[in-house]
């Protein structure tokens, strides 16, 4: 593990959980929700649990962007809170 | 309300970092987890008793195959109660089918044929993630979500006909039943040839080769019912999501 990457991916995760949390467009809080996702499948591959990385990056930022991409398409794009 | 929420969050947060403290350090050969006999084992025998050089991978479909089979279960069981949730009635005038050069002018042409190129390649390459899984990282999950992957790009590039012409959601939802049959099968052969429940060992007279490498290819095997499941369940996921259970239209 180099401690300067780790900082970077754990900075950016933190903005991007907030921003995931704050952003009233559903769509975009999706998007940076798969921003989320790859950045933890970076982290997990800098772990070296590749597996676990691999994973994260196919059902995480890919299968469930997806889903909850068309599931916005058929409800409303704007939150109401 | 929101107060009071924030406060929960912040103490129970610092809580938690102040709990992380206590954990070994990460990599630390010393720490319990890696002291158990059962890690032990694990690390050092895995090559020896199954010839898989991917210890995630024999790990989950050998030692812990039972895990494993009834995740596979859990998604094959995921996916049906969310396509009866969704289902709505179809349309009967949907079943025409457009022919496939009307379908090319109503999509974008750029990303239409983008997409074209693209798929087959993603599906080889989830057949190849399916097929190393114990070489390299990967394995039935991950190969299984790309290959449904491949599917739902072609849905959302053409239209969600053109991807169901190839894979039905009646043929989708059969196969995730075939994925789950080729997993608990395998295991059914070894009870009947006198093993233990996916014991994959005893399979060695079937398969022509040592007991050894049958528990490589006793892995590949299951590897491939997971990957017939996760696939056509993400598939079918999509197409009931994206048309809101009426099979027309999608995103």
């Amino acid at each position: 593990m180099i401690w300067q990457f780790d900082i970077i991916i754990l900075g950016f995760l933190l903005i991007a959980a907030i921003l995931a949390l704050r952003e009233t467009d559903l769509l975009s809080a999706t998007m940076i929700f798969g921003v989320y996702s790859f950045l933890m499948c970076l982290l997990w591959a800098e772990m070296a649990a590749v597996d676990v990385a691999f994973t994260e990056a196919a059902v995480g930022a890919g299968a469930s962007t997806v889903f909850l991409i068309s599931t916005i398409y058929n409800t409303k794009r704007k939150s109401s809170d | 309300m929101k107060t009071l929420g924030a406060i929960a969050v912040i103490i129970t947060g610092a809580l938690l970092l102040y709990a992380s403290e206590d954990f070994p350090a990460w990599g630390d050969p010393h720490s319990p987890a890696s002291q158990y006999r059962v890690s032990q084992h694990y690390i050092l025998k895995t090559f020896e008793e199954t010839s898989v050089p991917n210890m995630v991978t024999a790990i989950l479909a050998d030692y812990r195959g039972y895990d494993t089979l009834f995740e596979t279960v859990v998604i094959f069981t995921a996916g049906i109660a969310i396509i009866a949730i969704l289902r709505g009635p179809i349309d009967k005038r949907v079943r025409l089918r457009l022919a496939s050069e009307k379908k090319l002018r109503e999509s974008n042409l750029i990303l239409a044929q983008t997409c074209r190129l693209l798929v087959p390649i993603i599906q080889l390459f989830a057949l190849y993630v399916i097929a190393h899984g114990h070489h390299s990282p990967g394995g039935g999950f991950q190969g299984g979500v790309i290959f449904g992957g491949s599917l739902i790009l072609l849905a959302i590039s053409f239209q969600l006909q053109t991807a169901l012409d190839r894979v039905s959601e009646k043929k989708a939802i059969l196969l995730a039943g075939v994925g789950v049959l080729i997993y608990s099968g395998i295991g059914l052969v070894c009870l009947l040839l006198g093993g233990n429940f996916l014991d994959y060992s005893i399979l060695h007279n079937l398969l022509q080769v040592d007991p050894i490498t049958a528990r490589s290819h006793g892995i590949l095997g299951v590897e491939i019912g997971v990957a017939f499941t996760v696939a056509s369940i993400m598939f079918a996921i999509y197409a009931n999501l994206s048309s809101r259970g009426r099979m027309k239209g999608g995103l």
